[in-house]
């Protein structure tokens, strides 16, 4: 046992990532169709309220960060973290509960959340028992990983390591410190905090979980997959070091740019802005070490359309990280607050990024898993490729044109100081935006059956690896 | 803090010092951090970069590049941004900046000028009359525009109102449908609320419910509606004995068949268990007393506003209301606003 690495944990979870994948994914296309037809899901009777947009909009949050997001950190980091330590996880049975225990988290959301129990805290909406469990869990999974990271045979610990490192330590302190709550019966707390303190503490999480959970862990899993697909070294071990640091310590600032214009005291807006501004220069020097990582390869990227997913990302991940701190700016905060361009920026990263970094890692990680070469069909992945890239494009463009009008439809005044759009008026003009925004989305959800079908048939002829032997020699 | 209020962002001196170390502290940090990982030489042309020593994982191996200098500048140039924005801006914990800028100034200022600016425009119609002011085309679309971005949230974009919400256009008036009534109304706002469960349980709402539309005159149970008399009386102190309601007082009638919340068997009985909360917010201190002139006359000429009493100009605005002939409902008492 101890001379091979824990295959199982890792092929659990990454199978789940896509089962998880296609359910907030379905959930995110049913949203964007009830935009356009805020009736639909009436039809269904008694099942109606289960089904409004505001119980499964934090289903689907919670759906694509959380389980499909977070299973997918969970096995590229368990993976990661074993080959280049030369460990095996410090425990199987820990392992197994991180896996089932987190899954129950997921199925927990996805009963409570349609039931209308929430504690009302944006991405942070479960209530107190399934908080308790997260909590556990997370703790659970940290000493895994750091345990693991402490058995290592290798000297010095691998780039990647430190960003899932810093991501599970984070994560625990932001769920803590923002989930405290007041239980009051068993499915409703209060938080501890109130008025403009309770909003700085959740934007301080709710930020965080952006810089966190889907920028620094997922730049765990650029810094092993991207090297790994390529056959390149990383680009600069300086920029790491740089990048590293900065990322982590100026992201904790920037939460105060979700509350501009708004009770928080001038200073912690300003505070929030200025750092926010910084945080372009570390989120480009990891844009810039994952890109420039391909530098003598970039003839691959012709060929390997797991290498233009993982690319792709990398792009999508410079220019979200640009138009992030720009809308941070006050002046342009002022147009883009509270319009569908915010939501066209959560996209750009949560699509473009996240999820296809993920999923060019997981086509990278099946068949290791089930002792393949490859996956079925490289030429279904290109597809794949083709759909998320129009999705995602077809997706933002279609809200960045939205919320750019919808701002200034918000400001336009008459000649004597009235507005000249009702609110309605605004939302009228929504609808071949949300139209266009419905196909990108589709297209992108539809790429991820396609996945499905090719995992699935790689594993039917596959069989799963668990006896991936770990080297006993350690490289100088 | 914010001019005019008292309360200040720091308790004590203690965070003012916390936040502002902590913040210079941290763009430092940043700065060191970018000068101690400056220490690769730029490579020469056609020189390789150094390929560090660990491999983990069989291949995977990290070169010495450079920070590439565009980079290296853009992070010094964007710390220097943030520097020079805190010494002119607030941030520095109670540290004001150079400006002495503060949002609550800005947006007062901005206030100041575009009220000065646009009473300009409102000031014409200010000592017309109402009547007068409804008649004038300007003033006409202006209301319009004013009543789009105020009212159409509860009232709709035409006036037509929704369940709960009063329709502007016919001549059913809770308050009163006289210039002044309207004015009135707008400006101080109203409050329409009926207190539920007077009638017991849901049975004993249906019962009084079957008797309310006994007292109209309209299809009910008789033998509901002979129980439900006697609960009535609890309702008799405002809706009257004969259910006409008091215009005066708000309290509207409950035989004609302009209902505020439905007029079904199911949707009184609904009124009576729960109980409704109706109110109309006050608008003067929010618009100024020219917007609400203008948004007035505008709701008058809606086509339901009403000739206000001509004998008597010194009676009070929500008596003048009740003797105005209404060729329509003339017994009836007004029963919506």
């Amino acid at each position: 046992m101890e001379a091979t690495y824990n295959y199982k944990v890792v092929r659990q979870f990454a199978i789940m990532t896509i089962v998880w994948g296609i359910v907030g994914m379905l959930v995110g296309v049913i949203l964007a169709a009830q935009l356009i037809w805020p009736t639909m899901t009436e039809a269904l009777g008694p099942l109606a309220p289960y089904l409004s947009y505001g119980r499964i909009r934090p289903l689907h949050t919670n759906a694509v960060i959380f389980a499909f997001g977070g299973s997918a950190l969970f096995a590229t980091s368990l993976y990661v973290v074993q080959r280049t330590c030369q460990a095996r996880v410090l425990s199987d049975g820990l392992a197994s509960f991180v896996f089932w225990g987190w899954q129950l988290v997921i199925l927990l959301a996805a009963v409570t959340l349609p039931m209308g129990l929430t504690s009302s805290k944006e991405y942070a909406e479960l209530e107190w028992p399934i908080d308790i469990l997260i909590a556990v869990v997370w703790v659970a999974y940290g000493v895994l990983f750091f345990g693991t990271v402490m058995k290592r045979k290798t000297q010095h610990i691998y780039v990647a390591n430190w960003f899932f490192g810093a991501y599970i330590v984070t994560i625990a302190l932001l769920h803590i410190v923002n989930s405290a709550e007041l239980p009051v019966t068993l499915t409703k707390s209060y938080s501890a905090y109130a008025g403009v303190h309770d909003a700085m503490v959740q934007w301080w999480y709710g930020h965080n979980a952006v810089g966190f959970f889907l920028t620094t862990a997922f730049l765990g899993m650029m810094y092993y997959f991207i090297p790994k697909q390529a056959g390149r070294p990383i680009f600069s071990y300086r920029l790491s070091i740089v990048h590293f640091w900065a990322l982590n310590f100026i992201y904790m600032w920037a939460g105060p740019h979700h509350l501009m214009y708004t009770a928080l005291p001038d200073w912690a807006q300003s505070l929030g802005m200025v750092f926010s501004l910084m945080l372009l220069a570390p989120s480009w020097g990891g844009m810039m070490n994952g890109i420039l990582t391909l530098s003598g390869a970039w003839h691959k990227l012709r060929t390997d359309p797991i290498l233009k997913f993982l690319i792709t990302a990398m792009s999508f991940y410079g220019m979200s990280t640009f138009e992030g701190p720009m809308m941070s700016v006050k002046t342009v905060n002022a147009l883009s607050h509270y319009t569908e361009w915010t939501i066209g920026h959560v996209h750009s990263g949560a699509l473009g990024w996240v999820a296809m970094i993920s999923i060019g890692s997981l086509y990278h990680l099946i068949p290791r898993l089930f002792g393949r070469e490859e996956m079925f069909s490289v030429k279904l992945i290109n597809t794949h490729f083709w759909m998320s890239t129009i999705g995602v494009v077809l997706y933002i463009a279609a809200l960045w044109i939205a919320g750019v009008a919808q701002g200034l439809m918000w400001r336009a005044t008459n000649s004597d100081g009235t507005l000249t759009y009702s609110f309605a008026q605004s939302v009228n003009a929504m609808y071949p935006f949300y139209a266009i925004r419905l196909i990108g989305g589709t297209l992108f959800f539809a790429g991820m059956l396609l996945m499905a079908y090719n995992v699935w048939k790689t594993i039917a002829a596959g069989k799963a690896v668990n006896d991936a032997r770990i080297p006993q020699a350690v490289a100088a | 803090m914010i001019e005019g209020f008292a309360v200040p962002d720091f308790v004590s001196d203690f965070w003012h010092y916390y936040i502002a170390i902590i913040t210079a502290v941290g763009i430092l940090f940043s700065l060191w951090l970018l000068k101690s990982q400056s220490v690769v030489k730029k490579l020469a042309p056609g020189e390789e970069a150094e390929l560090m020593h660990p491999v983990w994982d069989g291949d995977l191996q990290e070169l010495n590049n450079p920070l590439p200098n565009w980079w290296r500048w853009m992070f010094f140039l964007l710390t220097v941004f943030a520097i020079v924005y805190l010494v002119i801006f607030p941030g520095m914990g109670k540290y004001p900046g150079t400006l002495g800028w503060s949002s609550g100034k800005e947006w007062q200022d901005e206030k100041a000028r575009v009220d000065a600016e646009f009473d300009k425009v409102f000031q014409p119609f200010a000592g017309m009359d109402m009547m007068a002011v409804a008649a004038d085309p300007t003033a006409k679309k202006m209301g319009e525009h004013l009543f789009l971005t105020y009212c159409s949230q509860c009232h709709g974009s035409s006036g037509q109102g929704g369940s709960g919400f009063p329709n502007l256009t016919d001549n059913q008036w809770l308050f009163g449908g006289t210039p002044d009534d309207i004015k009135n109304s707008i400006a101080g706002g109203r409050v329409a609320e009926m207190p539920g469960g007077l009638a017991g349980d849901e049975q004993g709402a249906k019962e009084v419910a079957n008797y309310v539309l006994s007292l109209g005159g309209k299809p009910h149970d008789a033998t509901l509606a002979s129980v439900g008399k006697e609960k009535y009386a609890a309702c008799a102190g405002c809706h009257g004995e004969d259910g006409k309601g008091m215009a005066a007082a708000g309290f509207p009638s409950i035989v004609d068949d302009a209902w505020q919340y439905g007029g079904t068997e199911a949707a009184i009985t609904e009124s009576i268990v729960k109980g409704r909360k109706g109110g109309m917010p006050a608008q003067l201190e929010l618009l100024g007393e020219n917007k609400v002139h203008l948004l007035s006359a505008y709701i008058w000429g809606l086509g339901g506003g009403q000739q206000p009493a001509p004998a008597e100009p010194e009676v009070a605005p929500e008596v003048a209301a009740e003797p105005v002939a209404e060729p329509a409902t003339p017994e009836a008492a007004p029963a919506t606003m």
